[in-house]
């Protein structure tokens, strides 16, 4: 009896603690707290893309206004023809923090994302695209009059 | 009350483009509320999954740096008129909300 129920009081509590530690990682599958929330650029993509080689390409079109009135709303348009895309993410090295967002890209997916964002001071965009298991970024600089974060 | 997602498809020649407008303040945690003086709290979108016919298509981990009322696009293949797709999204205070549309 005793054994029986030790081993109830056993089972419950692992359930209790394998369910707890289950929670966070289903709420937010791959939301990446590190990256997004670390200050420096460099950081920022060795936290999203660890242990990775980054390549630069020419194969990734940044599409951008070079000169900007309103960094609140600053639209980006991402083309890229290189094979096999498994994502594209954007990050600004001069904002607060320098991960802006990543798109996870089916492969039925062209290599096609716009989107708006927010740049607080006159920036560089640095772009990546996964393809083929390999990552690959571009960068294009641009100059903001008015910065976007407040 | 309306729902907070507009989702709009066209295809052309198999390649479906997909448009969508959230409405979300996607506070930053930085402005300063005119009335109060106080900050207003960080307040955004973290998740958008689009779903063609339950599948994953795409889906987006986003900062607080994508703009007010957030805009995004992108294209995909293989859809067909009538399709389903669910566009859903989920922000750090754990609101959430989706609509779902057919392919047009």
């Amino acid at each position: 009896m005793l054994r029986r129920d030790t081993f109830k009081y056993l089972a419950s509590g692992s359930m209790v603690l394998i369910s707890s530690l289950l929670k966070p990682i289903t709420a937010f599958a791959k939301w990446n707290e590190v990256a997004f929330s670390a200050v420096d650029l460099d950081k920022a993509i060795a936290a999203y893309f660890p242990d990775q080689e980054i390549k630069e390409s020419g194969e990734i079109a940044i599409g951008v206004h070079s000169v900007v009135e309103n960094g609140a709303v600053v639209p980006v348009k991402i083309k890229t023809d290189l094979p096999k895309i498994e994502s594209i993410t954007i990050f600004v090295d001069k904002n607060p923090n320098p991960l802006i967002a990543n798109f996870d890209l089916s492969p039925d997916c062209v290599g096609f994302i716009s989107t708006r964002i927010k740049i607080q001071e006159s920036s560089n965009i640095i772009v990546t695209v996964k393809s083929d298991g390999a990552i690959f970024s571009a960068r294009t600089f641009i100059e903001v009059h008015e910065g976007g974060c407040g | 009350m309306a729902s907070s997602i507009r989702l709009k498809t066209k295809t052309n020649n198999g390649v479906t483009t997909v448009r969508a407008i959230i409405r979300h303040p996607m506070e930053t945690g930085f402005r300063i509320d005119n009335e109060t003086s106080e900050l207003v709290p960080t307040h955004y979108i973290k998740e958008v999954i689009v779903k063609h016919n339950d599948k994953v298509v795409m889906s987006c981990d986003w900062s607080r740096a994508v703009s007010k009322n957030p805009y995004l696009s992108f294209m995909f293949k293989g859809a067909s008129t009538g399709d389903k797709l669910e566009l859903s999204w989920r922000d750090n205070k754990n609101n959430a909300d989706s609509i779902e549309t057919r392919i047009e």
